[in-house]
């Protein structure tokens, strides 16, 4: 780990984003103006899960007032092509339904207008004659081979099947004195950010090419996945971000299919398109999280020491196997042991086809469904072999002093202390004073319970993590994926002003105020002398694949490559400083915006003086020691692919969490209330703590809202029910108390700068802590979320015995 | 999520708000606050040709006690009420239930007669007036009436109102002395519309106890002093006479066991409150 000399980062210094934020001074997509003759998109959606179009009929629409283009699946399918799916399997995946709709809410019709009034008038006089078709909705009965086919080119609706081993499974299982096992069902969800998908598109003709601004957040993987389902080269393709974007958490990768329909649509019309999706849509059809059904059994021995998993996953991504999924599945294969010490695991992943919604990338990202099973089992161990739970995670624990510590599916753990982040976390939130005010409580007769969780927090995913759906004879065959590249770029002006650009699109985290940070300590100025621009165009900036905000990537490994990037140029500086102060290159130091020798101060030139020498005399300065722009893509070598017993470092760094809490069960309403929430984090080198305790708390917020409140729920028949605000309930901010934040820090050997993600362990975490405490509170040995009031009454109040009780 | 086109009237006159609706045929509709109606445009849910716009109308915005009640105009906003420095001493049951309608931003532009209009089966207000025995004053080009709570609300979302008539003003009775009043809901979160709210009020001779967010509108029933099983078995009565259903939020079972529980809770209260 590199040195840092000066010390900005680790300040919570004010955020330059805050101001205009706070006066509404902020550019988002749908302040920034557009060309004239730009028309305005609404889109027609499905009523129907499952429905074979038999016709559609626009004529009317067409005709009327202010209507430019209505469009369909047949242009669609004329002028691009599907888009890529991630799976091997003979299935198409288009922005719109093509002869089927195979989901409530799928487009059907785009309707183009001179504005969103006009093209919504006009939506309501197409004529579609749909002929419904019987809808799958539970993922199990997906698996039933007699139930109908969403996709014929599959012949079933499971569209991957992969089973693992590691170790030796089947013997521990064999030896083993104990089994425990939970199943559970873990529903949708959403993060769902204030402000929904944006675009504006347009097509060139002459250049056969699309020029596209959308709140897209990356991965910028999706730009080719975009690209070549609109039939041009990547280079035809430019996709640019406006200055702000109003949160994602994941979701605003969903707008990518709509880049590619609003394209056609552009083409179509030969004129500017605009859309911006409405809050009906964004709950129905933009993404979600997926929902699975996890059967987790452990092996266990009689002193509660784990010595096996089985996992068996079934993941329902919806209708269809939109890219980057089936990656949420895959995003934690490396951690399926989570904080654990356990060396024998066998895995059975199938991926089925739902008429539900296509799920995306979605805050924890496969981490809160996964250690919902993992840590609802610990607590299930520790029931049922009567054990103090705090005892079965400490004892299971990777022991200190053993990072590097590689898990038997292949993830390396960069660094950690987990048994000492406990035992600080146990005194600092004096669990022995909430164990005390739960004895009082159920002396009381009151429903009191306490809930644990340990987790690893993975972050800066490896692009090669979701070729572990692949068999390793299909892998060979694609060639190798891995990596993780991120890239920035330093430059100097002619005034000695110091600009940054990062490839990183961020919805609102702070990435300039962190970045101003860190390139600040690297050349011995303040953060306001340094100017950060993080929107990008992917046609003039620098940028790779990997690029983009996600999997909590931005202070490892966007930050650690601006720390590179503000080094390489300072090395430049330095040995032309060197040679006008007349000392060694290595005696010369960046302090307070000078440049001088270390061993004589006074021997110093202005840093603004030294950055612009580049731009005014050239010619003074040797070749070598020009600085006017560095560029750096930095990517960590630990990340490879997959390995041919499909090991897989899927993340670079792990930051581990240990979570508790008490909370109380209302005897008569059921409702919940957090008594006490403790939340402890090792996220490496923490460079602002009053953003990482922004991660922490939102992250807190929206875990508690998956917990008690969020679901996307359907009927049996596929019917939508979320379809509002008032359906889909968020925690607002009188309902989430406020967590007690503890810390310590060991910093990520693997990252320039020391640092780990942080953005989403508490959507891992937290769900799986509440539902161990209300389990513990009620004496419940399953519970699935939402643990909705009326849901836990049930286990509280008696059966209903009214005399006079209808049905 | 854009209204189907309208055309907008500011009236000057309630004569003009009048005319208008007349006019308007039973496609006119009335806005105040607009919390509720301007979504159900967004939506399409609702698609009047006219809307009228009532909130410049000096007399409507007034609040004033009147033959022991308070007279609340169709132009005042629930935050207003709520400010208004005498509500507690008038009539502590709307006090206590103000604060429970929705959030400080919507009562801020929300009004009471408004919601009384609007007719949510969970909404607050019009569960406060049923249970105090309040009335709605409507007018129209014609004619003016005067309705009682009881008769007002018809189902759901449906009130007595006809096409032409809008809500002049409310009349909530101002509490009497010897009377007790309680008011509990619970909800999802803090400001959502009740999944069961029930508001009581208790004299020596029985209590009168209203249930909101179980049936269609709000439902009241009389009780005479009973206690003990007695009280139990008339709040399971009532409870299963309110024909619950399943919802997203909560099942008909589980609102049965709140109208029980919280109902008793809430009579208790009132009766505490009586002294």
């Amino acid at each position: 780990m590199t040195t840092i000399p000066t010390s900005w980062c680790g300040q919570s210094i004010e955020r330059v984003e805050d101001g205009p934020l706070l006066t509404g001074r902020g550019r988002f997509i749908d302040d920034l103006g557009v060309r004239p003759g730009t028309l305005h998109a609404a889109v027609l959606r499905s009523p129907h899960a499952h429905a074979k179009i038999r016709a559609i009929d626009a004529t009317a629409a067409r005709a009327a007032p202010g209507v430019a283009a209505v469009i369909t699946g047949a242009d669609v399918t004329a002028l691009s092509a599907s888009l890529v799916v991630g799976v091997k399997a003979p299935i198409e995946c288009w922005p719109i339904a093509v002869e089927r709709a195979r989901y409530s809410g799928e487009p059907v019709a785009v309707v183009l207008a001179g504005n969103r009034y006009l093209a919504e008038d006009a939506l309501e006089l197409i004529e579609v004659d749909y002929q419904p078709l019987p809808a799958i909705v539970d993922p199990l009965a997906a698996l039933d081979p007699k139930q109908p086919v969403l996709h014929d080119g599959l012949g079933s609706n499971v569209a991957s099947e992969r089973s693992f081993r590691y170790g030796d499974p089947e013997r521990a299982f064999a030896q083993a004195p104990h089994r425990v096992s939970v199943t559970i069902r873990y529903p949708r969800n959403s993060c769902t950010p204030i402000e929904t998908y944006g675009l504006v598109v347009e097509y060139d003709v002459s250049e056969d090419s699309y020029d596209v601004v959308a709140n897209f957040m990356g991965p910028f993987s999706l730009h080719a996945v975009m690209a070549r389902a609109l039939k041009v080269p990547g280079n035809r393709l430019r996709l640019r971000t406006p200055p702000d974007s109003g949160g994602s958490f994941g979701v605003k990768q969903g707008v990518f299919p709509y880049i590619v329909l609003m394209g056609v649509a552009a083409r179509v019309a030969g004129r500017p398109v605009k859309w911006i999706e409405d809050r009906l849509e964004h709950l129905a059809a933009s993404v979600s999280a997926t929902n699975r059904v996890t059967t987790l059994e452990a092996a266990v021995d009689v002193a509660g020491r784990i010595r096996a998993l089985a996992w068996d996953q079934v993941e329902d991504v919806g209708a269809h196997i939109r890219a980057p999924e089936p990656a949420t599945l895959y995003r934690m294969h490396g951690n399926l042991t989570g904080a654990y010490d356990i060396r024998h695991v066998s895995v059975r992943n199938r991926v089925v086809l739902t008429n539900k919604t296509p799920t995306g990338l979605n805050r924890g990202f496969g981490g809160p469904q996964m250690y919902y099973a993992l840590e609802r089992l610990m607590q299930r161990v520790a029931v049922e072999l009567k054990l103090d739970p705090v005892d079965v995670i400490r004892k299971n624990l990777v022991p200190s002093g053993a990072f590097p510590y590689r898990t038997a599916t292949g993830a390396t753990l960069d660094s950690g202390d987990y048994a000492k982040a406990i035992e600080v976390a146990l005194a600092r939130g004096d669990f022995a004073e909430l164990r005390e005010r739960q004895k009082t409580a159920r002396a009381q007769g009151r429903l009191y319970g306490i809930g644990l969780t340990a987790a690893v927090e993975p972050s800066v995913s490896n692009m090669g993590y979701i070729t572990t759906v692949l068999t390793p004879e299909e892998r060979r065959k694609a060639g190798p994926k891995n990596g993780a590249q991120a890239t920035a770029t330093v430059s100097l002006d002619p005034l000695g002003g110091v600009s940054v650009h990062v490839a990183s699109v961020p919805q609102g985290q702070g990435h300039r105020t962190v970045l101003a940070q860190i390139v600040a300590d690297a050349l011995g100025l303040k953060p306001s002398d340094i100017r950060v621009v993080a929107e990008l165009d992917t046609a003039k900036d620098p940028w790779s694949i990997a690029s983009g905000n996600y999997s909590s990537r931005f202070a490892a490994a966007v930050g650690g490559a601006a720390h590179l990037a503000a080094e390489q140029i300072k090395t430049k500086l330095a040995r032309a400083a060197a040679s006008q102060l007349n000392v060694a290159a290595h005696d010369i130091e960046f302090v307070a915006g000078r440049v001088r020798a270390r061993s004589n101060p006074d021997n110093a030139i202005p840093f603004s003086r030294l950055a612009a020498a580049g731009h005014w005399s050239p010619g003074l300065v040797a070749e070598e020691n020009r600085a006017l722009r560095e560029t750096v893509f930095w990517t960590p070598p630990e990340l490879t692919p997959p390995t041919e017993k499909d090991e897989i470092n899927s993340s670079l760094c792990h930051g581990f969490i240990f979570d508790f809490c008490g909370v109380e069960v209302d005897r008569v309403t059921g409702a919940v209330r957090i008594d006490k929430y403790v939340t402890m984090h090792d996220c490496g080198r923490v460079l602002h703590p009053g953003m990482v305790a922004g991660q922490i708390t939102g992250g807190f917020a929206q875990a508690l809202g998956a917990a008690f409140y969020e679901e996307y729920a359907y009927s049996s028949d596929g019917a939508f029910l979320s379809g509002t605000f008032a359906d889909y309930l968020l925690p607002t901010t009188t309902e989430v108390p406020t967590p007690l934040i503890l810390h310590i820090e060991t910093p990520s050997p693997y990252t320039p700068l020391g640092a780990k993600g942080v953005g989403e362990g508490n959507c891992m975490s937290t769900p799986v802590c509440l539902a161990n405490a209300v389990a513990d509170a009620l004496g419940l040995a399953s519970v699935d979320l939402p643990m909705a009031p009326g849901k836990l009454a049930a286990h509280i109040h008696a059966a209903e015995k009214s005399a006079r009780r209808r049905v | 999520m854009k209204p189907v086109r309208f055309d907008y009237i500011r009236a000057r006159t309630l004569a003009e708000a009048h005319a208008a609706l007349t006019n308007g045929d039973d496609d006119a509709r009335i806005i105040a606050g607009g919390q509720s109606l301007v979504p159900m445009l967004s939506m399409r849910m609702a698609r009047p040709t006219v809307l009228i716009d009532i909130m410049h109308l000096p007399e409507l915005a007034k609040i004033e006690i009147k033959d022991h009640a308070i007279r609340v105009g169709a132009g005042v906003r629930q935050a207003a009420l709520l400010a208004w420095p005498e509500l507690t001493e008038c009539q502590p049951l709307l006090a206590a239930v103000l604060p429970w309608v929705g959030h400080a931003q919507t009562r801020s532009r929300g009004t009471v007669c408004g919601s009384i209009a609007h007719a949510d089966p969970s909404a607050e207000i019009p569960l406060a007036l049923l249970v105090l025995k309040g009335a709605v004053e409507l007018s129209s080009q014609r004619n003016r009436r005067r309705v009682a709570a009881e008769e007002f609300f018809t189902g759901l979302m449906s009130t007595a109102r006809k096409d032409d008539e809008l809500i002049e003003a409310v009349e909530i009775p101002c509490r009497f002395a010897g009377h007790g009043y309680a008011f509990h809901e619970f909800a999802r979160r803090h400001g959502d519309f009740a999944i069961v709210a029930c508001a009581a009020v208790a004299r020596t001779d029985g209590v009168r106890l209203a249930i909101g967010g179980v049936a269609d509108y709000p439902v009241v029933r009389d009780f005479p002093d009973i206690n003990g099983d007695a009280l139990d078995d008339a709040l399971d009565h009532f409870a299963v006479d309110l024909d619950a259903r399943d919802d997203l939020h909560a099942t008909a079972d589980y609102r049965r066991a709140l109208v029980r529980r919280l109902g008793r809770a809430t009579i208790e209260e009132a009766r505490r409150c009586r002294a």
